[in-house]
């Protein structure tokens, strides 16, 4: 009795001690764990580690866990990736692989639920955190003690597929598991519930997270910054958080009415008894389209301004920039039905949905115009953050094209979930998203380590993904035209298929050589970071305002809150110093108001986390303690009101003295080298 | 920029390199009406899209060559950020191959509406198709014989199947002949076809329905009118009938991909699949009591 109230359905049996792949990775993973916690103990540290990180505020801090939760996760959907590819191009004719069936229906979907959820979605909103306050001017986001929660939230989501991995299984239904599927009487196991518990913890994450930079955004650019001065990157994570605030209630909402299905027996989506599963399908993609765009808008503001800064010029048509981004925004919650055009709609609904769909491609096309237009009489400088953009440019035009393609209902009653369709989305996820991301990894890591990346490795990492990619996705857009459904676990050798599968799959292992180099390229520069160094602050002479502040920037961002007139203010201010360099402006440095460090976010994960991994084995006693546990904290919390603190203006002026000394040191020696 | 050439190089041998071998793939290789003029209409759209895609890859390959940092000689306007009648063209460009494809949506959208009697063909020849986990049961209620995982029509003759699922989201497909529609427990929907050539077609389901869904293929044989008329007596023939308790058995779970032939339906099975999911769920056990209402 005691052990139900405890341990609810777990047993030791929901380990899968047969199965060695699994034990393998569960094994492999341990040991990282115990490395990582080995070596902390070993260096004495803990303390550092609670008080500098876990319990940290700091947006810089909080986005720089985010990318690092996005690349550990990428590292886990990349091996799912290379498992499908593998078990694809063995399993033809009597072979049938090394997967079975519910291992391989694990494995895809884990695959697609870890690369949207916990590695585009945690790269985006790391960026974001840590750009969004330094290009507007900002000390931190609105809401800090908000922006640590959301994190730990979302880590706590990303850890609970993971332990899926070990403890029971995970779902097996597809990433956007499509009812009836999904409901109990086809996936009785925990899987689902993993699923619906993990995407519950980082759609809240990430909706507590889109209201934070949303108002950060909207309250506290700087004196001067109106909205038609901001950064195109702002402008383009400013739509893209309107889309979450928008999309991400349907999704939690909906996710929720099916585990109101699987847990009390409800109706809402099953095959019998009046549930609907049509209306899941809507409900998901009414989230699931404007979510691509929550990806790629941030991407493309990313590369507007890699562009500008590496064509050293001005970023042309602003204002249409501006606008097709908006327009882009609003169209995307018009076209969700495009993903089911074979449910059985009539012609004049799916007709709707095709146009709504094919215009989107116009304001996409404007923007692909005006990047180009500002490459037109540029001085482009081939830094790897720039290649990301010119390899993107390529890719998502042909990318763009086989989407409006598809958004042809005749056109997609032929292709719609065949592997055509899996290259089409790579093809504008990897294409557009991934470039987008790894452009700025690039081209902000000096800014955020005050490290510049090593370029060679960069190029290296660039030309392998890039190729991998055509070879990994190309056959598969063919395949697709040959007849070549999603999903398949085997396939009869009569279709065909096999060669071409054998050629994806070597397409995917150059893209894990891409990837290899990557982190290769961190560490390389890591290590010679005496010579990568960046002192300037400025290392690629750009153009907005987090340039004009040391790298990494002290934890205050600005001494003094910057006033800007002009969209590249730094730009600005740079050719202004240029034309009378002796004028030097004297700074007054004042008190600074920052937010105290807080540990209540980082529980909330933890207890949350312990919930959510209790109602998955239905534990009654720990259900109750952990969720009164978290709510405590956040009721505890609204009564804390010794929050902030004041930085003394004595101690700005010694950091900021410190930094133009290394800046003055720096430059003698520029000076005396080019002597 | 020799990469940029060798990468050019490789990208427009991918694609080119599995067109001229293409001849045996499904979708380029129609063999109904359908399916032909969807291919057709897949042509027209990637053509006017390339007049867009083309010149926009050129164009950035062009400009990032010319325009490179070390090339001096080459015009630097920094401030050049704005030009109306630039912007005005490049908003109407894709305006006008939108407009164009939009028009030819609207038409092909009705036109290739699965749910549409085809004029041509003949009076259609209704099927009953059922998703199973992981069969396909097909029901022709005016030969009245069923079989599972085979399906035979004759050519040149309209096909109505209507398809509904005792089992999660299927969607019935035969490439060469049409495109697809879902399989819904609780739903019929609707597809027509025309095949043009008598042959054997490989059918799918075209989407994931759980462990056994990679071998959930059937075999669509198009005959001459005669061949199908002598085939349906031969199944007549046989003493194999299908009513609910035998649909009962093999509505369960199974992987067995062979063919299954029924030489008489007793109940009204497609309809009572239907309606076995909007009943009540006291009446779900027992289905078998629905009269035969054909």
């Amino acid at each position: 009795m005691l052990e139900k109230l405890i341990f609810g359905n777990l047993t030791l049996d929901a380990i899968p001690y047969h199965n060695p792949i699994i034990m393998g990775a569960g094994m492999f993973m341990g040991l990282v764990v115990i490395a990582i916690l080995g070596s902390i103990t070993y260096f004495r540290k803990w303390g550092w580690l609670w008080s500098e990180w876990l319990t940290s505020v700091d947006h810089k801090k909080i986005g720089i866990m985010y990318i690092l939760l996005a690349f550990v996760m990428l590292l886990r959907g990349f091996t799912d990736a290379i498992m499908m590819r593998l078990q694809q191009a063995m399993a033809v004719g009597s072979h049938l692989g090394y997967l079975p069936p519910e291992h391989y229906d694990q494995v895809f979907t884990a695959h697609g639920v870890i690369m949207i959820f916990f590695m585009a979605m945690a790269f985006v909103f790391g960026l974001m955190n840590i750009i969004i306050p330094e290009q507007i001017g900002a000390r931190d986001v609105a809401y800090p003690y908000l922006n640590s929660l959301s994190f730990w939230l979302t880590a706590a989501g990303a850890l609970l597929v993971n332990v899926s991995l070990v403890i029971g299984d995970f779902a097996g239904a597809g990433w956007l598991a499509y009812p009836p599927l999904s409901e109990l009487a086809y996936s009785p196991t925990v899987g689902m519930d993993y699923y619906l518990w993990a995407l519950t913890l980082s759609g809240i994450g990430t909706m507590l997270g889109g209201i934070n930079l949303f108002v950060t955004i909207i309250k506290m650019r700087c004196p001067g910054m109106t909205l038609m001065k901001m950064p195109l990157f702002v402008w383009s994570c400013l739509c893209s958080l309107i889309l979450i605030l928008a999309a991400f209630p349907v999704l939690n909402i909906t996710l929720f009415m099916l585990f109101l299905d699987r847990f009390f027996g409800m109706h809402f989506f099953t095959a019998t008894l009046g549930g609907n599963p049509m209306m899941y399908v809507n409900l998901i993609w009414t989230w699931g389209h404007p979510e691509v765009y929550i990806l790629v808008l941030p991407a493309f503001g990313i590369y507007s301004e890699v562009i500008a800064t590496f064509c050293k010029k001005t970023l042309f048509g602003y204002t249409a920039m501006v606008w097709a981004t908006v327009a882009i925004t609003v169209l995307s919650f018009t076209v969700w039905a495009h993903h089911f055009f074979t449910m059985g709609a009539g012609a004049d609904v799916n007709s709707f949905f095709g146009i709504a769909t094919m215009i989107i491609s116009i304001p996409t096309g404007v923007k692909i115009f005006n990047w180009l237009a500002t490459m037109w009489r540029g001085r482009i400088t081939y830094s790897v953050a720039m290649m990301w953009a010119i390899g993107f440019i390529v890719t998502f035009a042909i990318g763009g094209m086989t989407g409006v393609m598809m958004s042809v209902p005749g056109i997609d009653f032929q292709v719609h979930n065949s592997v055509f369709l899996v290259a089409h989305f790579h093809n504008t996820i990897i294409g557009g998203v991934a470039f987008g991301l790894f452009a700025a990894v690039n081209y902000w890591f000096p800014k955020i380590f005050g490290i510049k990346l090593n370029e060679r490795l960069g190029k290296y990492s660039f030309w392998l993904w890039f190729i991998g990619f055509y070879v990994a996705f190309g056959p598969l857009y063919y395949l697709g035209l040959k007849g070549m459904t999603r999903r398949l676990e085997h396939y009869s050798a009569a279709s065909g298929y096999h060669p071409f599968l054998v050629i994806a799959a070597i397409g995917a292992f150059i893209i894990l050589c891409g990837i290899l180099c990557q982190a290769l390229q961190v560490i390389v520069s890591i290590k010679d970071h005496k010579k990568m160094r960046d002192v300037t602050g400025d290392p690629w002479d750009g153009r907005t305002l987090e340039w004009s502040i040391a790298s990494p920037p002290p934890f205050y961002n600005f001494a003094e809150t910057p006033v800007v007139d002009s969209r590249d203010p730094f730009w600005a201010q740079k050719q202004k110093q240029k034309q009378h360099p002796e004028q030097k402006a004297q700074v007054v440095y004042k008190d600074i108001h920052m937010p105290k460090n807080t540990s209540v976010g980082f529980w909330i994960g933890v207890f949350g986390g312990i919930f959510a991994f209790a109602m998955v084995w239905t534990m009654p006693l720990i259900i109750a303690l952990a969720g009164i546990t978290a709510l405590t904290f956040v009721i505890v919390r609204t009564f804390d009101w010794h929050i902030d603190y004041y930085v003394k203006a004595d101690e700005v002026a010694k950091t900021e003295a410190a930094f133009e000394k290394l800046q003055l040191a720096f430059s003698a020696q520029a000076a005396y080298l080019t002597f | 920029m020799a990469k940029l050439r060798c990468v050019l190089f490789v990208l427009i041998s991918s694609c080119i390199m599995p067109l001229l071998s293409g001849c045996d793939a499904a979708v380029l290789n129609p063999k109904g009406i359908i399916a032909h003029n969807e291919l057709h209409l897949m042509v027209t759209a990637v053509l006017l899209m390339l007049i867009i895609v083309v010149p926009v890859i050129v164009l950035t390959l062009v400009i990032a060559r010319r325009y490179r940092a070390s090339n001096t000689k080459a015009t630097y306007k920094p401030d050049w950020s704005h030009n109306n009648l630039l912007e005005f063209v490049w908003w109407i460009i894709p305006i006008a191959i939108i407009a164009v494809l939009a028009t030819i949506t609207w038409v092909t959208t009705h036109k290739l509406d699965p749910y549409r009697t085809l004029t041509e063909g003949g009076e259609p020849m209704k099927i009953e198709v059922i998703a199973l986990e992981w069969r396909w049961m097909f029901i022709y209620p005016e030969q009245n014989i069923a079989t599972i995982n085979y399906v035979q029509f004759p050519v040149d003759r309209q096909v109505q199947f209507l398809i509904t699922g005792d089992a999660p989201m299927n969607s019935f497909m035969i490439q060469q002949l049409a495109g697809q529609i879902y399989a819904m427990t609780g739903m019929q929907t609707q597809l027509h076809l025309i095949a043009n050539e008598v042959g054997t077609y490989k059918g799918i389901s075209a989407n994931f329905s759980g462990n056994g869904f990679s071998g959930m293929t059937f075999v669509a044989n198009v005959t001459s009118d005669a061949d199908f008329n002598k085939w349906v007596a031969s199944v007549k023939q046989s003493n194999n009938p299908l009513d609910m308790n035998i649909y009962n058995q093999l509505a369960k779970p199974s992987e067995d991909s062979s063919k299954q032939l029924f030489s008489v339906v007793k109940d009204d099975v497609y309809h009572n699949v239907i309606n076995k999911y909007l009943k009540p769920q006291s009446a779900l056990q027992d289905t078998t009591t629905v009269a035969h209402s054909n």
